[in-house]
């Protein structure tokens, strides 16, 4: 038995003629200290999967097991991490890890759980900006801030919901290794929700593609097997890595092709329309009172 | 945790001490700032001019800042005065500028011809030099003369006392401590009365204020817990709706009768030298009924629309129904919240002024339908004053709320 398992579940949303599914017949295997990343397009259920680990949704159909035991709701054992980072605004750094330790912590004492608040803290690499508010906080910082708050509840699965994707490119790779640092000490089961592939290969242990739904199925896994720690120059240039990489690809691709096979709409075609040159024609408004237009949009 | 820590075991040497003070400079930038915060904007070019900041464009600024409103106002004066010559009946007329000025200071400006000859008809220059100058019938001038009158009261108080206490010794002196006995209580009778004198304008203004306060104080308890419900629960809008739309139109002067039952009914008639009077709680309780509203939509609002995204962080961290609305909810809600205060304060101080005239409340409304009613020259400018003076204070009421909502509005996170 897997240490989580989603057997056979179907979501959807909506009720009646309104009813779309989102997710279909999900099955899904993770192992204990298992790195696994998602891949799909945006909007095609990626999160609802995260959700329904996390225990914030129901699934309608089917059941999501961990450690053994079937999700009823949120638990603390199973970290999730918000895409939007998910900060209050009107706490800083330290408070609003404060508020998760406070919660899963409540019997110990103070001092035992400041010691939990730095520790996470640290462990992003945040304990200069201690005593800052979101707002002060630069993108990376506030998603550094969003995982410590997570791992502050000492979390056996951590879900990463596309924590990278609102970053630049060389935060990413940052934070990345510093996500890799602290699964490779504390040895939880990660999964990581992203778009992008080469992100995937460089983390995770499988690479799990979402094909485009309504409703959504999961693709054929593909196994990355690099050693670890994993060299990100070394890995990119590797022959074997273009194979995996061009796999998933082809899947995702194949995927788009499907759906607008299935959808039927052709391509739309847009106007072809000049812009008008407002540098040669004025406009002469008075007290908002428009002259008719002059023809100066022309087709070709 | 991090404030100044200070050491009482060792004191520093005075060299640290000197090079931590001069490290304290003047920052022109975070002053006006802090001013713009607290909406005394006006102020900041002021500040930056100080720290030398770009001089010519504070100048600039202070000068267009202050020159403009006040062409403004002498335009509006200008108009006034015009105005005040050309409407006039045989009993009525529109109050010149000068007159307004006269009706709250009591004295003439030299350069002008007086503004009320009939005021100083039969009088010898100096005028009204029994009371400062000041013509009594004006508000300076009649607070002037309550105030000399309360001090002549209290001499001739003083002076019954220690006639009684006098007499009393004489009594004791004799021998007849019964008749001892009845001196010092009468002595001590006349030492606790206290001067019974008309309100003047001033303590109008006092007891507007306080009425206002207890209206929207009461306002505020009410409305947002009941907001916070109709954020929360769906049902409870539901069900709340109809009476919130149905009562939040309506005026102020439908409220009084409902209101004057209530308090006639649940306050015992005060003593006559309370400030407590029935009539300050109807009045208030009107404020209260019409300034709720604001308050509760907004609370309502702010509570429905809270970031579903914080709301989801609850639920992952599994937080209880009270720090689900303590650490979240009301804090999310705050600006909104404050939005609706600041204009609840704005209706309740709109809305005292009939309050008062209805309740006969000692307040600035009554101020304003005592000179209606009297009929005397100089009533209609008085009102003038009141109208300046109401609506300077409803701007100091919406400055300070306004200075509330900017501390409580948090930077918002922007992705």
């Amino acid at each position: 038995m897997a240490y989580i398992e989603l057997n056979d579940v179907s979501v959807g949303f909506g009720s009646g003629t309104n009813r779309s599914e989102v997710l279909e017949d999900i099955n899904l295997h993770i192992e204990k200290g298992e790195f696994i990343a998602m891949l799909g397009y945006s909007g095609t259920g990626k999160s609802t999967i995260m959700n329904l680990i996390a225990g914030l949704i129901k699934p309608d159909k089917g059941e999501v097991i961990v450690n053994g035991k079937k999700v009823e709701g949120p638990s603390p054992e199973r970290g999730l991490v918000f895409q939007n980072y998910s900060l209050l605004p009107w706490f800083d750094v330290y408070k609003n890890v404060e508020l998760a330790v406070n919660e899963v912590y409540a019997g110990e004492s103070s001092e035992s759980k400041d010691e939990k608040i730095r520790t996470a803290i640290d462990r992003v690499n945040l304990t200069d900006a201690l005593h800052k508010k979101p707002g002060e906080l630069s993108g990376g910082m506030r998603q550094r801030n969003s995982v410590a708050r997570t791992l502050s509840m000492n979390p056996d699965v951590l879900l990463l919901d596309e924590p990278l994707s609102a970053l630049d490119a060389l935060t990413r790779s940052v934070i990345q290794d510093q996500i890799l640092g602290i699964w490779k000490e504390l040895g939880q089961t990660i999964i990581l929700i992203t778009n992008d592939v080469d992100e995937g290969l460089y983390m995770a242990d499988r690479i799990i593609p979402i094909s485009v739904g309504p409703p959504a199925t999961l693709g054929p896994e593909t196994v990355v097997s690099y050693e670890r720690p994993r060299d990100r120059k070394a890995i990119m240039t590797s022959p074997e890595y273009q194979k995996l990489r061009t796999e998933v690809i082809n899947f995702l691709l194949n995927e788009k092709e499907k759906e607008r096979a299935a959808s039927g709409t052709k391509a739309v075609s847009l106007p072809n329309i000049r812009p008008m040159d407002i540098s040669r024609h004025k406009p002469s408004w008075f007290f908002g009172l428009r002259p008719k237009p002059k023809k100066t949009i022309t087709a070709a | 945790m991090n404030g100044a820590v200070v050491d009482t075991t060792t004191a520093p040497p005075e060299g640290a001490v000197k090079a931590k003070k001069s490290k304290f400079t003047y920052n022109p930038n975070r002053v006006a700032h802090t001013l713009n915060k607290l909406g005394l904007g006006y102020f900041s070019p002021f500040a930056r001019l100080i720290g030398k900041d770009e001089p010519a464009k504070q100048l600039r600024e202070i000068a267009l800042n202050t020159l403009l409103p006040i062409v403004a106002f002498a335009g509006f004066v200008i108009a006034w005065a015009v105005l005040a010559k050309a409407v006039q009946t045989d009993s009525v007329q529109i109050p010149s500028p000068h007159q307004a000025w006269y009706a709250l200071t009591g004295t003439a400006i030299p350069a002008f011809s007086h503004p009320f000859p009939e005021s100083i008809e039969g009088l010898e220059a100096p005028y009204f030099a029994d009371n400062d100058g000041m013509d009594p019938k004006s508000i300076n001038g009649f607070a002037q003369a309550e105030k000399l009158a309360e001090k002549e009261y209290m001499i001739s108080q003083q002076e019954r006392v220690d006639k009684f206490l006098a007499r009393s010794e004489e009594a004791a002196a004799e021998g007849d401590t019964e008749k001892a006995a009845k001196y010092k209580e009468n002595s001590e009778m006349f030492a606790s009365k206290t001067y019974q004198g008309n309100k003047t304008f001033y303590d109008q203004i006092w007891i507007s204020l306080l009425t206002v306060a207890i209206g929207f104080i009461v306002a505020t308890v009410v409305a947002v817990p009941i907001g916070v419900l109709c954020g929360i629960s769906p049902m409870f809008n539901i069900a709340m709706n109809p009476l919130i739309q149905l009562f939040k139109p309506v005026s102020p002067l439908a409220w009084f009768p409902i209101v004057f039952v209530f308090t006639t009914w649940g306050i015992a008639t005060p003593p006559s030298d309370s400030i407590w009077q029935r009539a300050l709680f109807t009045s208030a309780g009107v404020v209260m009924l019409c300034s709720l509203w604001p308050t509760l939509i907004n609370t309502a609002v702010g509570v429905a629309s809270v970031d579903k995204d914080h709301l989801n962080v609850a639920k992952v961290l599994k937080l209880g129904w009270a720090k689900r609305i303590g650490k979240i909810v009301l804090p999310a809600s705050l600006p909104l919240i404050f939005t609706g205060l600041r204009l609840s304060i704005g209706v309740g101080w709109m809305v005292l002024i009939a309050a008062d005239m209805m309740a006969q409340n000692q307040g600035l409304g009554k101020f304003v339908w005592d000179m209606y009613q009297n009929g005397d020259t100089m009533s209609t400018a008085q009102i003038i004053v009141a109208v300046f003076v109401i609506g300077a204070i409803g701007f100091f009421l919406d400055r300070i709320m306004l200075v509330c909502q900017r501390l409580v509005t948090f930077e918002e996170q922007n992705i």
